[in-house]
């Protein structure tokens, strides 16, 4: 008998402990694994101007395949902030976002990064370049593709790499698949792989120039190198069509993009798309810097590169690589 | 002769490297630089966010899983039924199955496009409170049945004789003879309910504050290079099934001690 | 009071409802908690090339394998520590057997960070098998410690030493008494706990998660990958993999359970 009542007691309590917080706006940021510092620090920054009086938020932070995958099978979000284009171009084939998300001058995107190899202090085997990667005895770690959005940036800075460098897109497939022989780890996704790093596996990790910095940051003893030829990440930010606070979340993403948040994200590693917000900081631009268009564009990448049954990783990953 | 000190010090070598060690070692880190960071560490807001969504996972669990246990044990012992059988073996399926397939199973059924899919069950509270309950379902019932097997039906059929009411008969006959090994399958479903990580894994939405638990944070703290955290919040939990194993010592049915 | 007890037995009892109630209710509660989402999970079950994989066929072989390990070392080791604690006498020896049980009591991820701790990158003992096949079967042992302790030591305590000492008498040395006297009536008991340490390593996540390093081929146990095609959105043949594991630890668990109704037909 006591048991029951507490039971019902406690089902009785839940709904006001979930309801607790309602007199505030609540936002649910969604976002990839990696900007968790960047985004705490920007709250507490937003909930200091008008605007973001009163705003608390709940996030949550994971790969960025997966939580796309996520809000499309039921969870609730106001802003999602993911790794790449297609995380969000899903969302909006299933109308969770509006089309017009990325019609403004940003197209979308709210931060930059490029990808770096990230190497042991000294970088004692000597890797610079995508070649580097082939040495006999080089272990390379590069989160999963199918789950993390910094893996499909990864494959295609190599592949990119790889064209610039003089091959056929026959011979930078090719080079692929020789590369991912070496890869003996694919975390699910890019923190968990610099976690991975970071415990003594593999010679080099292939990340987002933002990680590198963050590990720096947190004083691990690690080094990167920007290959001469890597492309320019891109990572896109919006408000979900199912948001029921869209005012707020729209002013969120507005603040996102002001020269003082900006500055924020250049300080956690995050090259700013507002361009003055990066002076004083070390940004080097690469020589042979690529976008995603030099390789076709998302939606073509997707299909050719990603698809699960067909796409070239596929492909690769199930022949029993590494 | 020296054959029992052999076994005694192989026994007692293997516990101590695989579990007295480790746990000591994580408890020395933990507290090496005194109580003040570790205490600090579990008590940030997300942290104390976690114990919460734990706590309010195990509430709803233990006490559902408490009711259950004692209906279905007496189903099974007292009540003859078609399919009882099949009923005892399914009780026993959650401890025989992986929890990520506890966690799909739930996700497919209650995430958008499944047979009870919509809104605010899985990547929230609702779906964490499901997979516990899941996983922690047989413990009661286990511990119960055997006692009611052992202590027959006479009892309660001389009470039946004397004009006893089938509630009566419950809170004074039946009760007083399995209220002990309730109390230890309590006990278990508790300790199992507070160590859920592999089932809310897949449920869980990782909403900082609502849908992490204390289990999912220490995860959490470790993939961020949060060391002290990621320790202390482990240490919160290994005290918790110390206690745990405390009061199993204590409740534990007779014929296991010495 | 005693109005009542002169009383017949009322026809009232058997047409109790209760009876139904307790019935009809735990079987609604099992139905929608257990049965309806594996039901949903089975449906949902396709794209079986997530089990004829070549990554997801060596994470069976891989769980598998070391499963069977776990088994033998835990029949080795934990009929030794039943042992210990039954006949043997030492000072903290209720403390040891407390001990036993902590593996059920502690969070799986806890398991693992702590293994991690002293058995990982950062050992002090200089110890690391972090991201290796060890790393799992550690971690496994470690979870599944208690199962063969405890089912092996309450036949031990039964277990009347009469048998033992005639067999002394008459000769027998402590091997041969052990193998047979003693061990033909604590084998059950050995394949009982066998089946549950086999079934618990199969599916066990929680603590391999952290300490494996997850690398296809290599370390990846069965339950990692399913968890691996769920986060790729591969839920259909997440659920296939799923509903392997499911038949094989069954028909495993059938045929020890088989195996010890044989071992045991003497007894019945």
């Amino acid at each position: 008998m006591r048991r029951i009542s507490l039971a019902l007691l406690i089902a009785l309590f839940l709904p006001a402990l979930a309801a607790g917080a309602s007199k505030d706006t609540k936002l649910t940021l969604v976002a990839y694994s990696t900007p968790k510092d960047a985004y705490g620090q920007l709250i507490s920054s937003f909930q200091k101007t008008g605007a973001g009086n009163g705003v608390t938020f709940s996030q949550s932070y994971g790969a960025s395949g997966e939580q796309s995958r996520a809000v499309a099978a039921g969870l609730d979000a106001d802003i999602v902030a993911f790794s790449l284009e297609p995380d969000i171009t899903s969302l909006v084939q299933k109308k969770l976002v509006a089309k017009s998300w990325n019609k403004d001058k940003f197209h979308g995107m709210v931060t930059r990064s490029v990808v770096v190899f990230i190497v042991r202090d000294g970088n004692p085997k000597k890797i610079k370049t995508w070649n580097d990667l082939l040495k006999p005895g080089v272990q390379v770690i590069t989160p999963n593709p199918f789950t993390s959005g910094g893996a499909r940036w990864n494959v295609m800075a190599a592949y990119g790499g790889a064209l610039r460098s003089g091959k056929t897109p026959k011979q930078a497939v090719d080079y692929l698949g020789k590369m991912w022989k070496h890869v003996v780890s694919q975390p699910t996704s890019a923190r968990e792989g610099l976690v991975q790093f970071l415990a003594g596996r593999g010679d080099v990790f292939l990340a987002y120039e933002n990680e590198a910095i963050f590990a720096q940051k947190k004083g691990q003893p690690v080094q990167f190198v920007i290959p001469k030829a890597t492309i320019l990440i891109e990572n896109p930010i919006a408000v979900t069509s199912t948001s029921k606070h869209k005012t707020e979340a729209n002013a969120f993403v507005k603040f996102l993009r002001t020269a003082s948040a900006q500055k924020i994200f250049a300080q956690n590693g995050y090259r700013p798309v507002v361009a003055s917000a990066a002076k004083g900081f070390n940004f080097p631009t690469r020589p042979q810097l690529f976008t995603i268009k030099y390789v076709g564009g998302w939606a073509k990448v997707e299909k050719k590169f990603f698809d699960p049954n067909t796409g070239v990783m596929a492909k690769i990953q199930g022949s029993g690589g590494g | 002769m020296i054959g029992k000190y052999v076994v005694r010090f192989a026994s007692l070598g293997y516990l101590f490297g695989l579990l007295a060690a480790p746990l000591g070692y994580v408890f020395w880190r933990t507290f090496r630089h005194g109580l003040g960071p570790a205490w600090a560490a579990v008590t940030t807001p997300d942290a104390v966010h976690a114990l919460k969504v734990t706590l309010i996972l195990t509430a709803i669990a233990v006490p559902c899983n408490t009711i259950f246990g004692i209906l279905a044990a007496l189903s099974i012992v007292r009540y003859r039924f078609p399919g009882a059988g099949l009923f005892n073996a399914v009780v026993d399926l959650p401890l025989a199955l992986s929890p990520v397939v506890v966690g799909l199973a739930l996700l497919i059924l209650y995430g958008r496009g499944g047979w009870l899919g919509g809104h605010g069950v899985v990547f929230a509270l609702p779906g964490m409170v499901l997979a516990t309950i899941f996983v922690s379902l047989p413990f009661v019932v286990r511990e119960v049945v055997p006692v009611l097997r052992e202590i027959g039906t006479e009892q309660e059929q001389a009470a039946a004789t004397l004009g006893a009411s089938t509630i009566q008969t419950f809170t004074r006959v039946t009760w007083p003879a399995i209220r002990w090994a309730t109390a230890y399958g309590v006990v278990l479903t508790t300790a199992r309910a507070l160590g859920e990580f592999g089932a809310v894994s897949v449920v869980s939405g990782r909403l900082a504050g609502k849908t992490e638990s204390l289990t999912l944070y220490v995860q959490d703290r470790y993939q961020s290079f949060d060391e002290v955290g990621a320790y202390a919040s482990a240490v919160v939990l290994a005290l918790i099934a110390v206690s745990t194993l405390l009061l199993m010592t204590m409740l534990k049915p007779k014929e296991e001690t010495r | 009071m005693a109005a009542r007890a002169a009383a017949l037995p009322s026809p009232k009892a058997r047409q109790s409802p209760w009876p139904g109630l307790a019935v009809g209710l735990s079987t609604l509660y099992l139905s929608v908690i257990v049965l309806l989402p594996l039901a949903a999970l089975s449906w949902r079950a396709h794209g079986w090339n997530a089990i004829t994989s070549a990554q997801a066929v060596s994470s069976l072989k891989l769980t598998l394998g070391v499963s069977v390990l776990v088994a033998l070392v835990n029949a080795v080791a934990g009929t030794m520590i039943a042992w210990t604690l039954v006949r043997d006498r030492f000072v903290g020896q209720g403390f040891v057997n407390a001990l036993v049980d902590l593996p059920f009591a502690l969070p799986t991820i806890v398991a693992g960070l702590t293994l991690l701790a002293l058995y990982g990158p950062k050992s002090p003992a200089g110890i690391n098998v972090a991201f290796t096949r060890w790393a799992i079967l550690l971690a496994l042992l470690f979870v599944t410690l208690p199962f063969v302790v405890r089912t092996v030591q309450p036949v031990l305590l039964e277990l009347d030493t009469e048998m033992e000492d005639a067999a002394a008498s008459l000769g027998a040395g402590r091997l041969a008494t052990f193998r047979r006297v003693i061990l033909p009536n604590i084998l059950p008991a050995i394949l009982s706990g066998v089946a549950l340490a086999f079934a618990r390593a199969v599916g066990e996540f929680g603590s391999v998660v952290l300490i494996s390093g997850n690398l296809p081929f290599k370390t990846e146990v069965v339950s990692v990958y399913v968890f691996g095609r769920i986060e790729s959105g591969d839920a259909g043949g997440a659920a296939a993999a799923s509903v392997v594991i499911l038949t094989i630890s069954f028909v495993v668990l059938l045929a020890i359970g088989g195996f010890r109704r044989w071992v045991t037909r003497h007894d019945r």
